[in-house]
């Protein structure tokens, strides 16, 4: 068997440092979107608390810490990061592997919620969007999950094929903010 | 134009799709006859005053919404997910 070389999505384009602020990538591991079917949100997520450690998490929420996360991904769509699934879920919602689809960065530092005001229309004031608070919009017009891991951080994902303009789009609005600073 | 989706809430218009009249919800039956199907196909009001029609929260949660809404005053009245006024039985 060919050995390859693993490449993440974000590789040579990352980390970005202006000022204060700072991008870098988050290799979450896995990633595998999950689907409930009908009348199986609760028991998929009392399966998710047994076997992941966390419940799903409710419309524009992430569940779960550091290394297992789980994020709303969508209309009836919730995505799991970090953790292989267990194969118990299967019985409740549908799977589909993720991993490698998706870039996700973390954008962090002085300002990092005015640079995202700069692409994309989501309300992320803090009394409207606060920590654990996701939503699926769109950043500089590419599809994006966005959401607040702290008071001036936020992980932004976009398909793996649109990383580098995320990254490209996403550099210039830090040095508009911070020459504003 | 803020449009208020039932899953996301009030959301920027650039993350909406338009997709026409909500009519496309009231599919006829096989046999319901030709004007029927004409009227389902092709005939469309063009009201000045309230409408409803059908938005694909695309840049969003991926939900189809009917919305109601006034052409006139660009009024918003309301939203319901087009799966469940579907299931409903009726869309009017
Ligand atoms: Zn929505």
């Amino acid at each position: 068997m060919v050995d390859l070389k693993t490449k993440t999505p974000c590789a040579g384009l990352v980390p970005v440092r202006v000022g204060p602020l700072s991008l870098v990538e988050d290799a979450p591991g896995h990633m595998t979107a999950l689907a409930p079917y009908l009348g199986q949100d609760a028991a998929l997520s009392e399966a998710l608390k047994a076997a992941h450690g966390m419940a799903a998490p409710g419309v524009g929420r992430m569940s779960g810490k550091r290394g297992a996360r789980a994020l709303w991904f969508g209309q009836r769509m919730i995505l799991l990061m970090g953790p292989a699934p267990d194969a118990g879920l299967a019985e409740f919602a549908a799977l589909s592997d993720q991993s490698d689809g998706w870039a996700v960065l973390h954008l962090e530092g002085r300002g990092a919620g005015d640079v995202l005001a700069h692409m994309t229309p989501l309300d992320l004031r803090p009394t409207q969007f606060k920590r654990g608070h996701s939503a699926r919009s769109e950043c500089a017009h590419m599809p994006a999950s966005i959401t607040r891991l702290g008071d001036e951080a936020f992980q932004i994902m976009v398909f793996r094929s649109m990383a580098a303009t995320l990254v490209h789009e996403l550099k210039t609005a830090m040095g508009r903010v911070v020459a504003l600073q | 134009m803020r449009l208020p989706c039932p899953i996301c809430g009030e959301r920027d218009r650039r993350e909406f799709t338009y997709s026409g009249a909500a009519v496309a919800l009231e599919r006829p039956g096989a046999e319901a006859g030709s004007e029927a199907w004409d009227d389902y196909l092709h005939n469309r009001d063009n009201p000045a005053g309230v409408t409803r029609d059908l938005w694909y929260h695309e840049q969003g949660c991926a939900a189809w919404i009917v919305m109601t809404r006034n052409t006139a005053t660009h009024e918003v009245l309301g939203a319901a997910l087009a799966s469940e006024a579907r299931r409903a039985g009726s869309t009017s």
